[in-house]
């Protein structure tokens, strides 16, 4: 630690930080464009010039190292001289079109032009008018000659996002940001560029001229697609979101948050949204009341249970459900005497976890620090991009990242050993990595496997440095030998030293292995149901046809179910279902998600439901009581989340009993092929609210999906 | 008219800008004829005697790192380049007991208007520059370099390029030099004409296959310079400067130029003399004497001002010009800069407002973008002077170049912003009178200008 003085106030700051860290450290906001927390420093825009003593020029505080003793004044004349300059300089070509800009009222440039700028130009030649820049559906470069040249957006591709898509061309005045000849900006975390854009140069393009900042309300949530959670400031006005931006939460997802976060409001305000409950008579569907819509379900599901039995009776559920919801539906299934819920839709193997809910097994902050990490059958980059970004920076600090999967990975990151196998054979090539470790170590191998190049390659990373996780994708989880493949990373883990863990598929995969939404004893998992197990069958915020491993084949299946109730925020599975209740959208409903790493995230409401459409919790709550069933009695959302009583006692924040979580597998006998291919959501098809994003399913990452979805 | 004849136009011989016989105690240009560039006639000349001197050659004891460092330090050599840094001070500074490679550089990207010293010096003795480079890298420790030649002299690029692969077939390259187990690795690296590269982290970040942009210092160089580690740049000349130093001695050569101020220098002498040309003098050769060599202003005019020192260093004007003794100190204290060593002479036909609107758009054209006042500041900066020239001034102007300039010095990355605002400041200083003239009369104030 070293003592500086800054505005004559006494700071103590570590070696090696700057003048900027400083002032943060000390409260005092030195006014700059280029420098961003989380990435290298340009000291490209000057703004941030301060005064030090002993220096005969004004010095950027954003890269200029503290010394002991350091004397530095960030309002005296000379650094205020400077900023003013600065900021004239910025001001010369930069169009002043506040008035027509989507960044007026939110704009840093406008901002400081306030306290640093002149109320006149001296500038009265021609402005620099730069073309503006056609990018892709998210975001929107019309306006490029606002430009400063802060280079984040350029920053951020290289560091962040891990691939350089923006540069800055040409030189001097003629300098300009744009793509490698033309090419669209296709990251999956591409519109965080907007955020940290200063001025108004790269806009969000779905929310283009829809409102001016200050019309805006902002209202805290949660992301309900990926297993992150990333943290969300949701803009509303007259009701409707109009714009999702990050919330800055360092455990979870820094200040970043994936394009399918961010974009998939759209999804809400879709068309498609259900808005009164619908009965199927006589292969019509016809708009009625609550009352009369519940009354159907009751009678129907009383009639089913008299006739066939309770165990003819199930749910298949999401798990971008709430934990509410879900705890809710398992209740009311159990309490008809059914043990037939499943959360588990593209999965193939269905096995029991004794209790403990598969999770990723160390904190995601913890995953920037990781010197060796095994990732098994995943789309990384794509499946989970907020993840992909803090392992990219374990890389960049030094760690060794392996991957084993049935393509090359692309994940915009330097990956140390790549083994690329079908599906079919990974159970054998986990065996031959195990076998590896204990050729290595002298002990005898869990099953019997080949030590082959790509496997040995694989455990001598493993064997070496420290902070080491095995992580196991999407694909290995879905895969029809998941069991065993977790086991046999458990075997490597535990003789390794690494963690391991699932990335899981989504939102609430943890809370809904927590709520019980798996079947029972002598109950039917997702895959029997779905084979047509069911009499009744009831779809909570699903679509089987695109959230399940049987794709279409579920419409076949589900007709033969006497009673479907879809209760989905969607016009949708109107092939198969009788009944359609509509339900609110996480953004129209208090509930809670549990992210990979078992933190509990609750939320509120941020709109009202939209026309008729109701809390699924409510609509769960009437229909046990109209049923006369017991135990879904609650008061509210947060009721539900207090009587399941996740929480440790010991454990600080909001994260859930480290007892009711685990990764522990049983270890298979002996290494069998599988001929089934584990069903994964390609990352715009993962659930109905990102289907239903239009810009999104512009994107170049939707179209190979969409195509396929189309065929 | 082919490719080549096309080039050809634009290359100079140098056999009348360099072979004149009025230099002064030439070191670099000693024994030159234009055509004896080849490794037997610099060995001829006493070339690589140097290189063996320290490496303990025919019996005879080496010299030790610290002795070489020591003999450069004792020759008060200051980089050639512009900025007149001492040379064994830099040399100095190198961490030279750094695990892994280390790195020296040789900048050849001459890019200042005025300045065309490098090019014959490359073209007409490379080799003296591969020894300098080798007895560098020997002092440091470095085991390799590179020359980062200017992008538009393509014929001189090809001849050191030939140059490097006589000296590698003769062993003054390459592994186990001379017999010894120093090995120093010598490459050629030729750039694309971008004026911003002669920057010293411009020109590493260019040699990194990167946009030549400088980049923030600190970390300087010799902690964190080509593919960030420790790296030593050095000007050409400064670089052709050592043979002589480590065969004579700092002591010689610190005698041959003024305390402080060692050895020879090449002045490039250029604008409205009878005989524009590369001038290799000793330090503190008086001004008067170097017009003199130079064969004095054009018949029939008066020396109105000089640029001492490239067109980034401030404009003199003759009063205070014929006062001066040509070494970093003189100059200085005059108020403007050695630099480069590149000397333009204007004489009373020109105008002071058309001299500066060239030297404005040349930096704005130059700017590479990067920072604030640099990128902004320079176009404006041109266009304020030209409509002053073109008749569109306002009486504010002068204020306006003057306070424009005044906030880019000082603030910019690198001195490019420097180079772009000490101009116009300085023209404005001596010269006010021709701007305000300008503005008033809306035409020039030398009626023989055309």
């Amino acid at each position: 630690m070293i003592e500086i003085e800054l505005d004559g106030k006494k700071i103590d700051i570590e070696q090696g930080s700057m003048i900027m860290h400083a002032a943060e450290k000390a409260g005092t906001y030195i006014p700059h464009f280029c420098y961003h927390k989380k990435l290298s420093l340009a000291a490209s825009c000057r703004m941030c010039l301060v005064d030090v003593e002993k220096m005969p020029k004004p010095m950027p505080a954003c890269a200029t190292p503290v010394t002991q003793g350091m004397v530095v004044h960030t309002k005296s004349s000379k650094a205020v001289n400077a900023q003013q300059s600065v900021m004239e300089f910025l001001l010369i070509n930069h169009p002043l079109d506040c008035p027509i800009c989507d960044q007026g009222g939110e704009c840093q440039l406008q901002d400081l032009a306030v306290g640093y700028g002149a109320d006149e130009t001296r500038y009265q030649e021609e402005k620099r008018v730069v073309l503006p820049k056609e990018v892709g559906p998210l975001i929107s470069m019309e306006g490029m000659s606002r430009c400063i040249h802060c280079t984040r957006c350029v920053r951020f591709g290289q560091e962040i996002a891990g691939d350089m898509e923006l540069g800055m061309s040409h030189r001097g005045e003629h300098a300009e940001i744009e793509t490698f000849l033309g090419k669209t900006i296709d990251s999956e975390l591409s519109g965080n560029m907007i955020d940290i854009c200063p001025v108004g140069a790269l806009t969000s393009k779905p929310f283009r001229f829809k409102a001016r900042t200050w019309e805006l309300s902002r209202r805290k949530s949660i992301s309900p697609h990926d297993s992150t959670g990333a943290n969300l400031i949701v803009h509303v006005k007259n009701n409707r979101v109009l714009r999702v931006v990050p919330l800055e939460n360092e455990a979870v997802n820094e200040c970043w948050i994936a394009d399918r976060d961010r974009f998939s409001y759209e999804g809400l305000n879709s068309p498609d949204r259900l808005t009164a409950p619908m009965i199927k008579q006589g292969g019509e569907w016809k708009t009625v009341d609550w009352k009369t819509a519940l009354e159907y379900v009751v009678h129907g599901l009383s009639m089913i249970k008299a006739d066939h039995g309770a165990k003819s009776i199930g749910a298949l559920v999401s798990p971008h459900s709430t934990l509410e919801e879900l705890y809710l539906t398992s209740t009311l299934v159990r309490a008809l005497g059914s043990e037939n819920i499943d959360y588990r839709l593209r999965h193939a193997e269905f096995a029991q976890s004794n209790g403990r809910a598969r999770y990723l097994g160390l904190p995601i902050a913890a995953l920037p620090q990781l010197q060796r990490v095994l990732v098994v059958g995943s789309n990384l980059r794509k499946d989970h991009p907020l993840l992909a970004q803090r392992i990219r920076q374990a890389v960049k600090h030094g760690g060794e990242v392996s991957a084993l999967g049935d393509t090359q990975p692309k994940w915009a990151m330097p990956v140390a050993h790549t083994q690329v196998v079908p599906t079919a054979h990974w159970v054998q090539a986990i065996a031959d990595i195990a076998t590896a470790v204990a050729l290595e170590k002298g002990i005898a191998a869990p099953v019997s496997g080949q030590v082959t190049d790509d496997a040995k390659a694989i455990a001598t990373s493993l064997l070496s440095g420290d902070r080491k996780a095995i992580l196991l994708g999407n694909a290995a989880v879905h895969h029809a030998q998941a069991e065993s493949l977790l086991a046999l990373c458990g075997w490597i883990g535990q003789h390794t030293g690494a963690t391991v863990g699932c990335l899981t598929q989504a939102s609430n995969t943890v809370g809904a292995q927590l709520a019980g939404a798996t079947p029972g004893v002598g109950g039917l998992n997702a895959s029997e149901m779905l084979a047509g197990g069911l009499k009744a069958t009831i779809l909570l915020n699903n679509e089987p046809v695109f959230d399940s491993a049987v794709g279409i084949s579920a419409t076949n299946s589900l007709k033969n179910s006497a009673l479907v109730v879809t209760l989905s925020p969607y016009k949708t599975n109107l092939e198969f279902s009788d009944v359609l209740l509509p339900i609110s959208p996480f953004s129209e409903t208090p509930g809670t998600f549990v992210n990979a790493e078992g933190r509990m995230q609750s939320f509120h409401a941020v709109v009202k439901p939209l026309g008729d459409s109701r809390p699924a919790w409510k609509v769960l709550r009437v229909l046990g009581d109209m049923l006369g069933l017991d135990g879904l009695g609650f008061d509210s959302a947060q009721a539900v989340l207090e009587h399941l009583a996740l929480k440790g006692a010991s454990e600080s924040g909001d994260l859930v009993c480290p007892s009711r979580l685990g990764n522990l597998a049983a270890l298979p006998s002996s290494v069998v092929s599988t001929d089934v291919v584990p069903c994964v959501a390609s990352i715009y098809q993962l659930d109905g609210i990102v289907r239903r994003s239009p810009s999104l399913q512009m994107t170049a990452d939707a179209q190979p999906a969409a195509r396929e979805v189309l065929a | 008219m082919t490719e080549h004849d096309v080039l050809s136009r634009f290359q100079s011989t140098g056999a009348q800008t360099c072979f004149h016989d009025r230099h002064i105690e030439p070191q670099i240009f000693a024994g030159l004829t234009g055509a004896n560039w080849r490794l037997k006639e610099y060995e001829a000349r006493g070339g690589y005697q140097a290189l063996r001197k320290i490496l303990g050659q025919n019996g005879a004891e080496g010299l030790t790192q610290d002795q070489v460092i020591a003999t450069v330090k004792e020759s008060a050599l200051r980089g050639r380049g512009g900025a007149g840094f001492p040379t064994g001070l830099k040399w100095s500074f190198m961490p030279r007991q750094f695990p892994g490679n280390k790195y020296l550089v040789c900048n050849s990207d001459e890019g200042e208007p005025g300045t065309c010293k490098d090019r014959d010096i490359l073209h007409f003795n490379p080799h003296i520059v591969i020894e300098g480079m080798a007895i560098a890298a020997f002092a440091m420790g470095t085991a390799v370099g590179y020359n980062y030649i200017h992008g538009e002299i393509f014929s001189t690029y090809e001849r050191f390029e030939e140059a490097l692969e006589e000296a590698r077939a003769a062993g003054y390259l390459g592994d186990n030099i001379l017999g010894s187990t120093f090995c120093f690795q010598l490459h050629a690296a030729h750039g694309f004409g971008a004026y911003i590269c002669g920057e010293e982290t411009a020109l590493l970040e260019s040699l990194e296959g990167k946009k030549g942009q400088p980049r923030f210092k600190p970390p300087f160089p010799a902690s964190f310079g080509l593919y960030g580690k420790p790296t030593t740049i050095n000007n050409t000349e400064t670089f052709a400067a050592v043979p002589w130093i480590i065969r004579n001695g700092g002591q010689a050569y610190l005698v041959c130029g003024k305390p402080n101020n060692g050895g020879t220098k090449i002045f490039s002498v250029s604008g409205d003399v009878e005989r524009p040309g590369n001038y290799e003098v000793p330090m503190g050769t008086p001004f008067s004497k170097l017009l003199e060599l130079a064969g004095g202003v054009r018949a029939g005019r008066q020396l109105k001002a000089v640029i001492p020192g490239g067109s980034s260093s401030p404009i003199l004007p003759a009063s205070i010009m014929m006062e001066c003794t040509m070494d970093y100190d003189s100059i200085s204290k005059a108020g403007s800069m050695l630099g480069s060593g590149a000397v333009i002479v204007l004489d009373d036909s020109r105008c002071m407002v058309k001299s500066l609107q060239r030297l404005s758009y040349f930096y704005m054209h130059e700017s590479c973008g990067q920072c604030t006042p640099c990128r902004e500041g320079t176009g404006w900066l041109w266009r304020v002077v030209e409509r002053i020239e073109n008749g569109h001034g306002r009486m504010g102007d002068m204020e306006l170049l003057d306070s424009v300039a005044n906030d880019i010095q000082g603030r910019t990355i690198c001195a490019l912003g420097d180079a772009a605002a000490m101009p116009v400041r300085a023209m404005l200083k001596h010269f006010r009178h021709e701007f305000e003239h300008h503005v008033e009369h809306k035409t020039c104030m030398v009626p023989a200008y055309v």
